[in-house]
């Protein structure tokens, strides 16, 4: 990452299905991803169901695609945090939702977790020191 | 658009990428491929084979670094970079392969 990089917070508020404000989201994560700035993305208040585990969308005739979430990883987004709160407010906790990784190339190529869990008072910090907020 | 083969019509994009995912067997790989003047090498389908595996498990057509990163780290360093995949297909090897693979064009792709 160059010294020219930008800090890029990407933040997902939106249920996953019935708009399309978290696939699009995620499309521009991905392309976004190209331009090696310093991205991460947030998963706050209904935004945390993309990423809960075991999403089935047959019956909605939409296509399921959480499965591109752990592709993230080989696009060197490896910074998700997933609001507590919203989670708590929803019955959920981390063990509801996918298990994502990366390998992390400084490290011998481990396999480390991309979901952190943080509570508001750590998100607001994270806000405030990016350059760049887009929301979904 | 659409072309056929022995009979079946099958419907592409503006851009001559496969409407139907499902569509796809090799034989439109090969006919899509002799329309670009190209003869598919095993080295060819080793990357097609890959897209569609790589499509099968995470729902996206991959960009071409990801797509550069994940051969090397599967086929070894000497497969795993542009010169080599762009010598396998001129046109780009995303949008290419992706194109005789039945995937839609990679996000990211203009």
């Amino acid at each position: 990452m160059g010294n020219g990089a930008k800090k890029f917070m990407y933040v997902n508020r939106r249920a996953p299905y019935g708009t399309i404000y978290a696939l699009e989201g995620l499309e521009v994560v991905l392309i976004g991803a190209a331009f090696d700035q310093d991205v991460c993305m947030a998963f706050v208040d209904d935004g945390v169901y993309q990423l809960q585990k075991g999403q089935d969308t047959a019956e909605s005739n939409m296509k399921n695609f959480s499965p591109t979430y752990r592709a993230l990883g080989d696009y060197e987004v490896t910074k998700l945090y997933v609001e507590k709160e919203s989670l708590e407010q929803r019955g959920m906790s981390e063990d509801d939702l996918m298990e994502l990784t990366y390998e992390d190339e400084d490290d011998d190529y481990q396999e480390k977790p991309s979901i952190r869990i943080v509570n508001r008072g750590e998100l607001t910090d994270l806000m405030e020191q990016q350059d760049v907020i887009l929301n979904y | 658009m659409a072309f056929e083969i022995g009979g079946k019509t099958y419907e592409t994009d503006e851009e001559g990428y496969l409407a139907n995912l499902a569509d796809w067997n090799p034989e439109i790989a090969d006919y899509m491929a002799k329309d670009d003047d190209c003869d598919l090498t095993d080295n060819h389908w080793e990357v097609i084979n890959f897209l569609r595996e790589y499509y099968e498990e995470y729902q996206i057509a991959p960009a071409v670094r990801v797509l550069t990163k994940a051969i090397g780290k599967r086929l070894g360093k000497e497969k795993g970079n542009s010169k080599y995949l762009y010598e396998l297909f001129p046109y780009g090897p995303a949008k290419q392969a992706c194109k005789y693979a039945g995937l839609p064009k990679p996000t990211g792709c203009v």
